[in-house]
């Protein structure tokens, strides 16, 4: 049950997009975020639409999965349109009231809307292809530049996969923990907001002893096992660049490009 | 000089009293010395608060002493720059499996001593390899140490030590938190290694029946080494052992008070079925030799 539960959103299916380098995919979202926001005119739009329906296609990850992530956007995505599409000035169209909607208005509504769905298109498409041990390693290798700057970048890293380690124990801790305060008599379940959030010291205050004591444990198992920061550190699993992921960066490249060229001619 | 031996080992905590100014020392482990031989299997016994985990931390420069010195493969364990290698030498399992499991695969954990060390990765590999054969779980390489029984990831957490191929490995009670199926895989998994390949282990417990195969056995109270001797010297002072708090197994409790009552047992019984087999020989009527 608890123990099984997955964490992000990975969609485990074997694909050319799964088996890329994590640090490809990331640069890949950065390109895309960039993208989006260079286009300007319909053409962009349609060069993006191309890229991201290609890149869902190679993951074999479903478009109805896809679709789902859109829901908690869905509030912003409707919030922005309504925006755009009663507050641009232009030639007015329809008028009621104080309303009035102009063919300039329904445009931009219109971009933002598939601005705001491609970008989160393609940024759950990364979490669904790419697992958060692999993401974590990715982000630690691609941001080690930071280092330069006195940025943490390994110690962040080791802190993020560690959380995934023990997110699954700790929520299993805390179903055990409700349990035996509920045989005790707490109520969790009834009451207003306050009566509950009352409820929950009960278990919190356990919860947070023993999270304090598994990481005082961990540390010095860690320490036992020679572990002394990132300095001198090899790794079992490095990342390392196949041909996929170099032509992978040429053809971001080149999207990007055209892009920029599409807006700049057109 | 044997692979770890302490002199007059002393390690007092220091705690503040209820007023926050006072200082309350208390001493957990006092004047030890003791001497362990390469390839040597030795147990460490004692009641909750004897100071056997304190003395043990002392094994792997996890703590270091307040007075007295330990050497551990001739090294003194407050040189700073032996440390990582101190730690090499002298692997730790713990008691809670769940907290001592880094990665959320279990051949990255194994691989994860030998990753601080430096290690490069194709030898980070024969290694992570070498060491799930030598515990036997190899099958489980891929799995997620969630998913595993308490007796699995302590060996798991074996196998971690055993990838930072040290010379020795203390094991600081590592199967009070253990059901008795899987207190059995661990005992003998460290037991095969110790058989096999030669590796000296400092077995710390309080279950007496893990100590039975034991060369050598220790008995700690209140800080201090109160006994010293092979299974069958320790074993066969009940009375002793029960006045320093231990839980003699109720088999050896009962052939001692047959022993004492004229039945004539080997000294040193540990398992019923050991009993009944003497008991059925004392009854057909081949007396011990004892």
């Amino acid at each position: 049950m608890m123990r099984d539960i997955t964490l992000g959103q990975y969609y485990p299916v074997q694909s050319p997009i799964h088996k890329l380098d994590p640090r490809t995919k990331l640069f890949g979202t950065v390109i895309l975020i960039a993208a989006l926001f260079v286009a300007d005119n319909i053409f962009c739009y349609i060069l993006a639409a191309a890229a991201v329906f290609a890149v869902i296609a190679a993951s074999r990850v479903p478009v109805r999965h896809i679709l789902k992530g859109l829901k908690p956007v869905l509030f912003l995505l409707i919030f922005s349109v309504i925006f755009n599409l009663f507050l641009t000035d232009g030639k007015v169209l329809v008028q009621f009231w104080i309303f009035k909607i102009t063919r300039e208005g329904i445009l931009r509504s219109l971009l933002m809307a598939v601005r705001l769905i491609f970008l989160v298109m393609g940024t759950s498409l990364l979490t669904f292809t790419t697992t958060p041990n692999q993401l974590t390693d990715g982000l630690e290798k691609g941001l080690g530049f930071l280092k330069v700057i006195r940025i943490p970048v390994h110690e962040f890293a080791m802190i993020m996969s560690i959380a995934l380690r023990f997110i699954p124990i700790l929520v299993e801790e805390t179903d055990r923990i409700m349990k035996a305060q509920t045989a005790r008599g707490a109520d969790f379940e009834s009451g207003g907001l306050i009566k509950r959030g009352k409820a929950m010291i009960p278990l919190l205050v356990p919860l947070f002893i023993s999270a304090f004591r598994r990481a005082a444990d961990l540390a010095q198992a860690m320490e036992a096992r020679c572990y002394h920061g990132g300095d001198g550190r090899t790794k079992m699993k490095p990342l390392r660049y196949r041909a996929a992921d170099r032509i992978s960066y040429v053809v971001m490249l080149a999207f990007l490009g055209a892009d920029i060229a599409l807006r700049v001619l057109l | 000089m044997g692979i770890i031996k302490a002199e007059d080992l002393s390690y007092n905590y220091i705690k503040l009293g209820e007023d926050e100014k006072t200082e309350e020392v208390s001493e957990a482990v006092r004047n030890v010395s003791i001497d362990i031989h390469a390839g040597e299997f030795v147990a460490i016994l004692g009641h909750n608060g004897s100071g056997k985990s304190t003395l043990a931390k002392h094994m792997n420069a996890l703590l270091l002493p307040t007075e007295g010195t330990i050497w551990i493969d001739g090294r003194d364990s407050r040189d700073e720059d032996a440390l990582l290698a101190i730690r090499q030498t002298a692997g730790m399992v713990f008691q809670n499996p769940d907290n001592q499991i880094v990665a959320g695969v279990v051949e990255e954990d194994v691989g994860f001593g030998p990753e601080n060390m430096g290690v490069p990765t194709e030898e980070i590999w024969e290694r992570v390899d070498r060491s799930l054969e030598a515990v036997g779980m190899t099958a489980y390489r891929k799995s997620s140490p969630n998913r595993l029984s308490g007796g699995q990831k302590q060996r798991v957490a074996i196998a971690g030590v055993m990838a930072m191929e040290p010379k020795c490995i203390v094991l600081d009670e590592p199967t009070a938190m253990l059901d008795p199926g899987g207190r059995r895989e661990v005992i003998r998994t460290v037991r095969e290694l110790n058989r096999k390949k030669g590796i000296t282990v400092i077995l710390i417990t309080h279950y007496m029946e893990e100590v039975i195969h034991a060369d050598r056995i220790y008995v700690m109270d209140e800080g201090q080494v109160a006994m010293e001797g092979t299974p069958e010297e320790i074993f066969t002072q009940v009375e002793r052992l029960k006045e320093l708090r231990l839980d003699v197994p109720q088999v050896t409790e009962l052939a001692y008070g047959l022993r004492k009552r004229g039945v004539p047992l080997s000294p040193c019984i540990l398992d019923e079925e050991q009993l009944v087999k003497e008991i059925l020989e004392v009854r057909a009527g081949n007396v011990h030799n004892a």
